[in-house]
């Protein structure tokens, strides 16, 4: 079934995926997302925050409704919360299916609704400064291409 | 008998703490009451704001105006989110 996971430590994105590839070896096609820390711009870290009761349970259901909509042989979902440095992974979602379209819709549509409907907040440390980072536009736009 | 309530994202901020105690039963209009007499005025604005939702013991309430706050309660403040 699903693997959803909330994690306050860094992660290896390359092992979960090997990992997540070899779990499901009847999928034609496995669609990955990795989100990490933009590197440039002053970044010096980026820190997101949760909120125990909300987030991983928000998460959770996420994921059963991604499951819902499309036919999956396995979704993953890793999110970090904390702080992490510049290049460090934040969010990598795979959906393995047995055709190729399915597992490209369901990551792309699990990717929208983290970054605008999951319980995370997000700051950034730019001159020895946080920040905090509010929503933007375009990511209410993203999700609203999906009805 | 105490509550807590919660400040998440920016909000801890503007509380300058990620939580405090406040005596119940308390509703909404004495919350706002103490928030404005002890933290600071933009808190209060914000916390009263459409777009911070509020959870109760972790479920989201639709309406915040008519929550009320009994012993043991923890009321999070939930700015709009940006993760990802």
């Amino acid at each position: 079934m699903s693997d959803v996971r909330l994690l306050t430590s860094g992660f290896d994105p390359a092992a979960e995926l090997s990992a997540f590839t070899a779990a499901h070896p009847q999928a034609g096609g496995i669609v990955s997302f990795l989100g990490q820390v933009r590197e440039g711009a002053g970044c010096e870290a980026l820190e997101l925050r949760h909120y125990d009761p909300l987030t991983l349970p928000a998460m959770q259901d996420l994921a059963m409704r991604v499951r819902g909509r499309w036919e999956l042989d396995g979704l993953l979902v890793i999110h970090r919360s904390g702080v992490m440095l510049p290049a460090e992974p934040i969010v990598l979602v795979a959906a393995a299916a047995r055709h190729r379209r399915d597992a490209f819709a369901a990551a792309d549509f699990a990717m929208d609704h983290l970054k605008s409907e999951s319980w995370f907040w997000k700051r950034e440390k730019t001159g020895g400064q946080w920040r905090w980072i509010e929503p933007r536009e375009q990511d209410f736009e993203d999700i609203a291409r999906w009805g | 008998m105490t509550a807590k309530l919660v400040f998440l994202g920016r909000l801890e901020e503007l509380a300058g703490t990620d939580g405090i105690s406040v005596d119940v039963p308390l509703g909404w209009a004495g919350l706002l009451a103490h928030l404005s007499e002890h933290c600071a005025p933009e808190l209060v604005e914000t916390v009263a704001d459409v777009r911070v939702k509020v959870a109760l013991n972790g479920a989201l309430i639709a309406e915040k105006g008519g929550v009320v706050l009994a012993e043991g309660d923890e009321l999070a403040f939930l700015p709009p989110v940006s993760g990802g």
